[in-house]
């Protein structure tokens, strides 16, 4: 890939993350939905939250649900690309 | 399907967490052998899109959603293994940074989504493509191994919940399978979007073993 390509397929990512994930279904997802239809979903333990510094895709801090979920949605497309593509970098031979 | 902590009793974390190490290393050690640069920021684009697009959930019945798990997509575009690590590396940076999918399930959420997906999708892939050739037979081993992987990723978490006692397998198996069954249709309909787009405009980009192995 040139650099013009991975940009646009970047850019592509990026505004998927932001513009589209606020879009997304809030319903629960296949699993979650059985899950709750079985019995179990109780069973559910969440972390302690310095585990997780931005839980449930929204960025703290944020109030506009939209933007933190966006903001969230950039930040992990981000790291992502820069640890698969350092991961990919460290075992290269 | 990010299974979250508390659903899995230790009797399958713990084993799940070991087999994803030994997978992922076995990853490792096979990709660092082919891999060239090239390859390199396709994987970090890969990871980029499938993380993107695994925040889009779409609607698949009343109440429910599904989204894309991107195993087959990576495996057709990066092979079996690097595809392994590509969809890992979204489970952790979702496991530690997001609350998805628990830290003690991580393991299991690894084989399902990343060896199951990535390695079990490219063998279904693979076996198509010889079978029909040219461009159908990737594009059609593409949406098959896409629903397929799914479905077979499903079952296997259906596996792990009713070993862990949380529902008898017999029902857990039959509701997981059915819904995933599904969300397998979006998974397939998105992956053969970006691998027939790929074929279009980028085809010596799609993963070719015969190729990387001379």
């Amino acid at each position: 890939m040139n650099k013009k390509e991975i940009f646009l397929s970047l850019l592509l990512a990026l505004s998927l993350a932001f513009f589209v994930s606020p879009l997304a279904s809030p319903s629960p997802d296949g699993l979650e939905k059985v899950a709750a239809d079985k019995g179990f979903i109780e069973k559910e333990e969440t972390r302690p939250a310095f585990l997780s510094p931005v839980p449930s895709y929204s960025w703290p801090g944020i109030d506009n649900d939209t933007l933190a979920t966006g903001f969230a949605g950039i930040f992990g497309t981000v790291l992502v690309f820069g640890i698969a593509c350092g991961v990919a970098l460290i075992i290269k031979r | 399907m990010h299974i979250p902590d508390g659903f899995l009793a230790p009797n399958t974390w713990a084993p799940a967490w070991v087999i994803s190490i030994g997978g992922l290393w076995y990853c490792l050690r096979r990709v660092s052998r082919v891999l060239r640069d090239k390859m390199v920021p396709l994987m970090g684009v890969m990871a980029a899109f499938i993380f993107a697009a695994q925040m889009l959930n779409f609607p698949v019945a009343s109440g429910t959603s599904g989204h894309l798990l991107g195993g087959a997509l990576a495996a057709v575009l990066l092979g079996p293994y690097a595809g392994a690590i590509v969809i890992a590396v979204v489970l952790i940076v979702q496991c530690l940074l997001f609350q998805d999918g628990g830290l003690t399930a991580l393991g299991a959420n690894i084989f399902n989504m990343s060896f199951i997906g990535s390695m079990g999708g490219y063998v279904i892939y693979n076996l198509i493509r010889k079978m029909i050739n040219k461009n159908k037979g990737v594009v059609i081993g593409t949406a098959v191994a896409a629903w397929l992987s799914v479905v077979l990723a499903s079952a296997a978490c259906a596996f792990e919940l009713a070993a862990s006692g949380v529902s008898p397998l017999r029902i857990v198996f039959s509701a997981m399978v059915l819904v995933h069954m599904l969300i397998g249709i979006g998974e397939a309909l998105i992956s053969v979007t970006v691998v027939s787009f790929v074929l279009k405009t980028r085809p010596d980009l799609l993963y070719n073993e015969e190729i990387r192995h001379e």
